[in-house]
């Protein structure tokens, strides 16, 4: 022992992870500092239960990969110390911290690398979730490599300008600090991620338009949806297929931009939906039962955590049986169909989730289901009830309102009218178009121009406008509803391949506004 | 025979009577639950019905007609801004003159003027202001809405007076057509004439009584009883000279109204509807009993008006210049029942071609979308 000097025996190692707030990665170092007297471990900076409780598994790790835990007074601090942190994957940052201040690993590499995993009592590294944002918040920080479990080292390396290190245990972490080689390929290879974009059709998609018989009235919707992005409401009786078509739309959509796959397979990987090794090509469809809660929908809690429109952020929300989702929930999805995002402020700590969504809505256009035939059982207050649900602030921001007729028993056993890989085809020569012209800004499809964007772009012949404005004239259409006719209208010639809208085009748009759900009576 | 009181349109016996009928109103309700004839049981006079219905309370009923208070009842009419006339009086409309068991006194919303130029004169042959009243089911389908308003605002247009319920469905239709076709039209209410029923319908109600008018045979606050009904459907009938009831189940109140239109001797006719369609069992029982059958308002006017009357011009005329022969086709399809996009195409294409059509014929106002993905025709 040497005696009285204070300053021996203490040594501060310092080692760099992040924490997620909502999608975001936020820079997070670990201090640790040793000092003589009585041993104990403590954690302090702003932890939840999950972070506290890393004492107990940094312990129990370090022990068991025949390191030994240091007999001393042992601290660590969670900085910025405001900074709210939760979570397990702070403990091999705290492990390898413990190690490195007290000599059994270098320190020499820490200030270069960041370190980001969960710790099983035997020493093994469990797989997170969120380590495509940790990633990419590596890259931001401008550090140049991340040590990870190696089942995540594949997502991690979607982030092509960091040296990924993956490690099944601590004992590897640590080999891999002091400069040895490790068993197993550091940093999976990023090549197949880039191939799977290139590739034209979705591979994995199981519905096909070519399953659907009839519905020749609706096919054509469905397609100018996908090709604008344009939210769809499907009215019709029970068991006609409004949820089978509903599901076939992704089988039409264009593949995820990469920059979009990058921001799909980040929130798919926070959430712990999928451990990626490969970017996600195909856009994701959530469909959440009516029984959902509008914090469940648009993301919430006490911790934020992003909810079903976030989950399907440049993919398909699909709400069947839309008249039964609570008010609550409907009413909060307006503000992130309108934003494409959607703040969740809890206490200092805001959480912005993306929500740019196609939604599709499925519903009965009366109680009973039969509305408009001699088996609608509905009384006059009841279907007031239903409209009232429905209309309003929602139902205005769907573009197309497409009633689904029953098939009739020829129908049924004909041909069907087309596959998905024809009308995928379509879809992407319109979306071509699209973004050719919205070129420079951020919307990428007809249903997210602005305003301006619609008075700059949306080019009408001469009797198009005389058509639309004689509608507005009459009442019939709001100024938003114009606004809406005139996106869908562009769509509609972007299929046909003109570059100005023409009558045809506006007419067939007006045709596909509105089905009577929501209209009031005449009386 | 008592005279109205000066500066009125009522006598005291008759306004007596309105309110005895509204004290009596839970008994009535009884008899008519056990389906005595209405009729039979308003014909009787004041004394006879207190005894016949006053059950235990027949002694103070008799001491509140003794002491009854002209003055509070006219006071309160003037509250609710309503006017009564009695069968005393020459205002009174003359076709609702009908005898025993007859209403006698109207609580008018509106303007006793103004139900003078809409049902009034009558007491001689020919100098009746023309009236229909078209009734029918509450639950109607878009094609009956759209008939009714179209009924209500062709005849209102041609200068006929549309006598209904203000019932929903049907009824509603109706008025909403006569107050677009120029707001000839009286609503007759089950309960009082100042009161919205049902509920509902408060905005087509506030709507009636400022350019319409509202009439009912009870008193100012009274609530309607289930007899009310029927008996209310019995001035309806009384104030027309022709019925058309344009969608009715069997067993239904425009069937009342039927019924009550022919004992009075007045015409009865029915639009024709599905033949196996329940909602319209009792219009097409009524064709099958001898109804006349009516499939646009020019056959109302032609029966209420006379085959001399100069013809409308018309829609029809225009409408033959401005749509193509294709256009035209697609509306007769409408017509003829393929009234849904589904209905009218095999294939995508055709889909396309369907929809843009009916998009053309929706912007020149000859159809109408309705629930259920339907498109229905505008009339009149």
């Amino acid at each position: 022992m040497t005696q009285g000097a204070p300053s021996v025996g203490v040594v501060i190692a310092h080692v760099n992870t992040f924490t997620l707030t909502g999608l975001e990665p936020r820079r997070v170092t670990v201090e640790v500092d040793l000092r003589a007297g009585l041993p104990a471990f403590t954690i302090v900076g702003l932890g939840d239960q999950a972070v506290r409780e890393a004492r107990e598994r940094v312990r129990a790790a370090i022990h068991n990969s025949g390191f030994a835990f240091p007999d001393k007074r042992v601290t660590v601090n969670l900085a910025p110390a405001y900074l709210r942190k939760s979570g397990p994957g702070f403990d091999l940052a705290i492990a390898c911290g413990v190690l490195a201040a007290s000599g059994q690993i270098p320190l020499e590499h820490l200030d270069r690398l960041a370190i980001f995993g969960e710790l099983a009592l035997g020493g093994a590294i469990r797989p997170g979730r969120g380590v495509l944002a940790v990633a990419e918040g590596v890259r931001d920080a401008g550090l140049e490599g991340l040590v990870v479990a190696a089942e995540r080292a594949g997502e991690a390396a979607l982030v092509d300008t960091i040296t990924v290190h993956g490690a099944s245990s601590l004992a590897q972490a640590a080999a891999l600090l002091r400069g040895l080689p490790v068993d197993g390929a550091p940093g999976a290879a990023a090549g197949p991620a880039h191939e799977a974009l290139t590739r034209a059709a979705p591979s994995t998609a199981i519905v096909d338009l070519a399953d659907v018989r009839g519905h020749a009235s609706v096919l054509g919707s469905l397609t100018i949806a996908a090709a604008g992005g344009h939210n769809l409401l499907f009215t019709g009786p029970p068991g006609t297929g409004k949820t089978m078509l509903a599901r076939r739309l992704p089988s039409i959509l264009p593949p995820l931009t990469r920059p979009e796959a990058l921001e799909v397979t980040r929130i798919q990987s926070v959430v712990g939906l999928r451990g990626a090794t490969s970017l996600l090509v195909e856009r994701p469809f959530r469909a959440p039962h009516h029984h959902i809660s509008a914090s469940g929908l648009v993301g919430g809690g006490a911790v934020p955590v992003p909810g079903e429109a976030t989950l399907a952020h440049h993919g398909v929300l699909f709400l069947d049986e839309l008249s039964e989702f609570s008010r609550d929930a409907l009413e909060a999805l307006r503000q992130p169909l309108e934003d494409g995002r959607v703040a969740i402020v809890r206490g200092q700590r805001t959480a912005i989730y993306p929500t740019r969504i196609m939604l599709v809505a499925a519903t009965n256009p009366c109680p009973c289901g039969y509305l408009g035939s001699d088996r609608c059982r509905c009384s006059e207050p009841e279907l007031a009830r239903h409209r009232r649900r429905l209309s309003g602030p929602l139902l205005d921001r769907i573009d197309l309102q497409v009633h689904v007729a029953r098939p009739s028993a020829e129908e049924l056993r004909g041909p069907a009218h087309c596959s998905s890989a024809t009308e995928r085809e379509r879809v992407m020569l319109a979306r071509e178009r699209q973004l050719a012209r919205l070129e420079g800004s951020r919307a990428t499809c007809n249903a997210h121009m602005d305003a301006a964007q619609v008075r700059r772009l949306v080019r009408l012949a001469p009797d198009a406008e005389r058509e639309l404005w004689r509608d507005y004239d009459k009442g019939a259409l709001s100024a938003r509803g114009h606004q809406r006719v005139l996106r869908v209208a562009r769509t509609v010639a972007d299929l046909a391949g003109s570059e100005t809208v023409g009558r045809v085009h506006v007419l067939h748009a007006l045709a596909l506004r509105r089905d009577g759900v929501a209209e009031a009576e005449s009386a | 025979m008592s005279a109205p009181i000066a500066g009125t349109a009522a006598c005291a016996d008759c306004l007596r009577r309105s309110w005895l009928l509204a004290a009596l109103a839970p008994n009535l309700d009884l008899v008519w639950k056990r389906r005595r004839p209405l009729r039979d049981v308003l014909s009787l006079d004041d004394l006879a019905l207190v005894e016949a219905l006053g059950g235990k309370e027949r002694a103070g009923l008799l001491a509140r007609h003794a002491a009854f208070d002209v003055a509070a009842a006219l006071r309160a009419c003037a509250r609710a801004a309503v006017e009564p006339v009695c069968v005393h009086d020459h205002r009174f409309p003359g076709r609702l003159r009908t005898g025993p068991g007859g209403p006698r006194l109207l609580h008018v919303a509106g303007g006793l003027g103004r139900l003078g130029r809409l049902a009034g004169g009558g007491a001689r042959d020919g100098d009746a202001v023309p009236a229909v009243a078209i009734v029918g089911t509450r639950r109607a389908s878009p094609e009956g809405l759209e008939m009714a308003s179209a009924l209500g605002r062709g005849l209102a247009r041609a200068g006929v007076t549309v006598v209904s319920g203000m019932a929903l469905g049907i009824d509603s239709a109706a008025h909403v057509g006569a107050l677009d076709g120029g707001a000839a039209t009286v609503a007759v209410l089950a309960g009082a004439a100042e009161i919205a029923y049902p509920r509902s319908k408060s905005v087509l109600h506030k709507r009636i009584v400022a350019e319409a008018c509202a009439v009912s045979e009870l008193p100012p606050g009274f609530e309607p009883f289930r007899w009310c009904f029927p008996a209310r459907n019995r001035i309806i009938a009384g104030l027309a000279q022709l019925t058309v009831v344009v969608e009715g189940a069997e067993r239904s109140g425009s069937l009342i109204t039927a019924d009550f239109a022919s004992a009075l001797g007045r015409e009865v006719a029915a639009v024709p509807g599905r033949a196996t369609s329940p909602r319209t069992r009792g219009s097409n029982g009524l064709i099958r009993d001898g109804a006349a059958v009516i499939l646009g308002v020019d056959d109302v006017l032609d029966a209420v008006l006379g085959f001399d009357r100069v013809p409308d011009p018309g829609q029809a005329g225009r409408r033959a210049g401005t749509i193509g022969p294709e256009l035209a086709e697609l509306l007769d399809a409408v017509a003829g029942g393929c009234d849904t996009v589904a209905a009218l195409a095999r294939t995508p294409a055709e889909a396309d071609a369907a929809l843009l059509g009916l998009a053309e014929l929706e912007g020149h106002g000859l159809l109408r979308r309705s629930g259920g993905g339907r498109y229905v025709l505008m009339g009149g």
